[in-house]
């Protein structure tokens, strides 16, 4: 009986089926993926040309009208004033984690980092509530004259800026501690000091890298769901500054699944928001992957 | 002169970058706290909720934690099964192929990166196609799909490191592919592929768009894989969207339960991490 369990090759040849069966299904999942959600969004071509989906202004889905160019812009202005904000911050402080930081800070910094990037993004809404949308119309607004509830462009940006911070400063770290050790040495060697090294020699080797942490970044807030969708206010319009509402696409999805079957090609519209996302973001992975494929060769 | 003036400022702006992250992860927790903790009850964590619930009277959030629960559990097994042979068969059957591996390594890094609440349309569209309603199931399908990338990335980050020389013994000794898999190279790793189990399970309990279309939402608690399944993430925010004050302190209450979920989650995953480093070879 025993020996019948415990049939070796019977076993390896189980486990070696199965996972043939699991890294085929991982290589189609991507495939999957787009070609599903064409799928699903064709018929939204039937009626309108791709170019009028994405750039008419006009959303009027009982009518059969789907421009999507305000969900566009809005996801746009959240992510690109998201990245300003937090690309700069991620930036000096890979620095200074990678290049000044002593032991004891590194036992306290890395476990921030991982608490933020563990904390879920409708905690990050519940927190844009409580604290960003009073703090930017009570605070902010009143300096620059405007009036707003507070949930705005503005606030979806600061919230998702905190989000992606942890994202893009771990691949930083990563990108600053593969720039060679001999090359940092050689430099402080010859006489430079350890800024004019960290300029010269460091962030000029890691600029492609930096480069693409920002664009993995970019990739990542555009379709930052949940925590937006909560304080960016949702009004379909083309926002003119940041302290107006806006309507990013991930946040048109979320908030009409529930009407989606009632209006014809509606749920056709609501997949061809998501198959935008993905064309976006795997289009953008791809494009920062070429740029770090470098740094593997180290 | 100038140059130390310029590397003080360019010092002061890197401490700046620090403080901002220190305050603002002090800020977040301090918030949600502040204002969760003193409306958090045993009653809010023991109960489903009751007629009038959402209209402030009694009730918990019980089917939204037994549901999260159910959920992100299913979802976990589901990926640990699928991910970790994967992860071994690129690391045991591909090592020699670079070029196979490095495609596959890509296409990963691709769909890391998409977005939750797209799995979440894909999952609503393939529920169509199987024919069946939102229920746990669905849900369970759509978050295992979300993770599984997560999940054998980060396996594979780990299960790289481990030495040529171990894999190459154990075949050398006879023993079946299979066998150094699984009893060699998994058990080298062991503590480091718990840590990837519990960071896909926190990404799964914490995730809401993948959920919104495919789970549902119930106030009972399900009891086969066929019913709709409520979920943390997905009470917090329907309960902030009520007008009535009480339902909205309860939100609060909710999302500092998962916080506290998400902190164990990430305190435990550190310390059998700090175990893997201290383990290796």
């Amino acid at each position: 009986m025993i020996v019948l369990f415990y049939n070796r090759k019977t076993k390896n040849r189980l486990s070696t089926a199965w996972m043939y069966v699991a890294i085929t299904l991982v290589i189609l999942l991507p495939f999957m993926l787009g070609i599903g959600l064409y799928f699903k969004s064709s018929l939204l071509f039937v009626d309108n040309s791709l170019g009028d989906l994405l750039f008419s202004k006009v959303w009027k889905p009982s009518q059969g009208k789907f421009g999507f160019f305000p969900f566009i812009m809005g996801s746009l202005w959240v992510t690109v004033i998201a990245m300003l904000i937090s690309a700069p911050i991620c930036i000096f402080a890979a620095l200074s984690i990678t290049q000044y930081s002593k032991k004891f800070y590194l036992r306290i910094i890395h476990p921030v980092i991982d608490i933020l990037a563990g904390i879920p993004s409708v905690v990050y809404g519940v927190w844009g509530i409580l604290v960003v949308v009073p703090f930017i119309s009570n605070v902010i607004a009143p300096v620059f004259g405007a009036k707003t509830m507070g949930y705005s462009i503005l606030a979806g940006a600061i919230v998702l800026s905190v989000m992606i911070i942890p994202f893009i400063l771990n691949i930083l770290i990563e990108i600053f501690n593969t720039i060679p050790i001999e090359l940092t040495e050689a430099s402080l060697s010859v006489g430079a000091t350890k800024w004019q090294t960290i300029k010269f020699v460091l962030v000029k080797k890691a600029v492609p890298g930096i480069m693409a942490a920002i664009g993995f970044g970019f990739a990542r807030a555009f379709g930052e769901t949940m925590a937006v969708l909560m304080v960016v206010g949702n009004m379909v319009q083309i926002p003119k500054n940041v302290f107006e509402a806006g309507y990013p696409l991930p946040a048109l999805i979320a908030n009409n699944y529930g009407e989606m079957l009632s209006i014809p090609h509606y749920d056709a519209a609501l997949m061809f928001a998501a198959f935008i996302l993905f064309v976006v973001v795997m289009f953008f992975n791809a494009l920062m992957r070429m740029l770090i494929v470098r740094y593997d060769k180290y | 002169m100038l140059k130390k003036v310029e590397e003080i400022f360019f010092r002061g702006l890197m401490l700046l970058s620090n403080l901002i992250i220190l305050f603002v992860l002090g800020l977040i927790i301090y918030s949600i706290f502040k204002k969760g903790l003193s409306s958090l009850s045993w009653e809010m964590l023991s109960q489903r909720p009751h007629g009038g619930y959402y209209y402030g009277k009694e009730g918990g959030v019980l089917n939204a934690i037994m549901g999260s629960l159910y959920l992100s559990v299913g979802a976990t097994f589901m990926a640990t099964i699928i991910g970790v042979p994967v992860a071994l068969f690129m690391n045991v059957y591909l090592v020699k192929q670079k070029r196979v591996l490095n495609f596959i390594r890509y296409l990963l890094d691709l769909i890391w990166g998409v977005p939750s609440i797209v799995y979440g349309a894909f999952g609503f569209s393939l529920m169509i196609f199987l024919g069946i309603k939102t229920s746990l199931l669905a849900g369970i399908i759509t978050v295992t799909l979300f993770i599984l990338p997560i999940m054998i990335r980060a396996c594979d980050e780990i299960l790289k490191t481990s030495p040529m020389g171990l894999l190459e013994t154990a075949l050398s000794l006879g023993s079946t592919k299979t066998e150094t898999s699984f009893r060699v190279v998994l058990m080298q790793s062991f503590s480091g592929i718990v840590t990837a189990i519990l960071l896909s399970f926190g990404r799964a309990i914490g995730d809401a768009a993948s959920v919104l279309f495919t789970a549902g939402y119930t106030d009972s608690i399900p009891t086969s894989l066929s019913e709709p399944a409520a979920t943390l993430p997905l009470s917090i925010f329907f309960q902030l969207s009520s007008p009535v004050p009480e339902v909205q302190n309860r939100a609060y209450a909710s999302a500092a339960i998962l916080t506290i979920i998400i902190l164990i989650i990430s305190v435990s995953s550190r310390a059998l991490s700090k175990k893997y480093h201290k383990n290796r070879i």
